[in-house]
């Protein structure tokens, strides 16, 4: 067993469990909790930074295409002036949630570095694609980040037209759908949605309809593929 | 009759407005009835924009061929190659669950006569005929009567030939 481990290995593990020789023991630790606060205040600065607006459209591919689609939209210039940045909706704001979001992002900087959308023709090829796992990433956590603003508590139903005050009184409230079921495109362009039917629609009960992504699909995977 | 006196009736009817212009001592007014009467020269403050009219509640129809104007908001609604947000409630398939008006077989007929399974590409695009409306008061009034109030008169309601 023990001849199995390299010698190397052997001889850090021996300088890591020994005590120290020359540094006291005040210095290890201060300087540890010290290094400690460092790291986890750059750590987390780093992160922010990753999470702001500027960040997200310093691609071109972001710049150009969601961007300015998203600066028409209601959720960017609308009476009162309040807006949504990017991350807003596209990354969680719990902690947990977020680290997790951002490990998954590792594979957009793949996309980036390899100019997986770098031309108009390419996002718009695969626009179907991305959208439907961020309807699925929706669907799955429930509309959070819609609900980090809008609050089915807080939704007065008088205030809207009959017809959306039905709809969201049948569906809404009962949790039956989430609020990507109807609302998508609401800030982007919609891809090509041929076999996707409205939240409101008989159809978008079936399960092998709606979004066709393995995040979205609650039963083991291998059920409802991709179309 | 004299030459010049043929000259002095031909500017007649230059001179006659134009003395009575010269009366006036307020500027030049450009009355038009498709702008409002205001001086040519001065610069207004554009009207504030009127909002739309979204009571979701159905309009009547001036006349049988009008398309049917939109009772509700329509802001951001894509009608792209993509996708016809339109029809994802007025299509024959989603009428039940929202209660929306389907769109008429009319406008299932392409231009060759052909009644197609679905809405003709022709008929696509839905806000080219079909409009939200607004609560503007229009300048000009419409003095249009449609054709029952033309045709009916007291004396033989209900027992028309």
């Amino acid at each position: 067993m023990k001849a199995r481990i390299p010698v190397s290995l052997r001889q850090a593990w021996r300088t890591f469990a020994s005590p120290s020789r020359t540094l006291s023991l005040g210095f290890l630790t201060l300087g540890g909790f010290i290094a400690g606060v460092v790291f986890w205040g750059g750590f987390n600065t780093a992160l922010e930074a990753t999470n702001r607006e500027a960040f997200c459209i310093g691609c071109h591919e972001m710049q150009s295409n969601v961007y300015e689609e998203m600066k028409q939209t209601i959720h960017f210039t609308n009476r009162s002036g309040v807006r949504a940045t990017c991350p807003d909706c596209h990354v969680p704001h719990q902690w947990t949630d977020k680290i997790a979001r951002k490990m998954q992002a590792s594979k957009e900087v793949w996309g980036k570095i390899f100019g997986t959308i770098d031309t108009r023709d390419k996002f718009v090829a695969m626009r179907r694609e991305l959208a439907e796992h961020e309807w699925a990433r929706l669907k799955a956590n429930n509309s959070l980040e819609c609900r980090n603003c809008h609050s089915a508590e807080s939704m007065d139903i008088t205030k809207q037209g009959a017809r959306a005050a039905r709809i969201h009184e049948r569906y809404l409230f009962t949790g039956e759908r989430t609020c990507i079921d109807c609302h998508k495109g609401i800030a982007h362009r919609l891809p090509d949605m041929n076999g996707v039917p409205p939240g409101w629609s008989e159809a978008s009960d079936d399960p092998q309809a709606p979004i066709g992504h393995w995040l979205a699909d609650s039963r083991p995977h291998g059920g409802a593929a991709v179309p | 009759m004299r030459p010049h006196h043929l000259a002095a009736l031909a500017v007649l009817p230059f001179l006659v407005p134009a003395m009575l212009s010269a009366q006036n001592t307020e500027p030049r007014r450009l009355d038009s009835p498709f702008r409002p009467p205001v001086n040519f020269v001065d610069e207004n403050p554009a009207p504030p924009i009127p909002p739309d009219v979204t009571d979701d509640r159905r309009v009547a129809r001036n006349y049988p061929e009008q398309p049917p104007v939109i009772p509700h908001n329509v802001r951001d609604y894509q009608i792209t190659l993509n996708n016809n947000q339109c029809l994802t409630c007025h299509s024959r398939r989603f009428t039940e669950a929202v209660q929306a008006p389907m769109v008429s077989i009319t406008h299932y007929v392409d231009r060759e006569g052909q009644t197609l399974g679905g809405v003709s590409p022709r008929r696509y695009f839905c806000m080219q005929c079909h409009v939200p409306q607004t609560t503007a008061q229009p300048i000009v009034p419409n003095t249009f009567k449609d054709l029952d109030s033309l045709v009916s008169r007291p004396s033989d309601q209900g027992d028309r030939r």
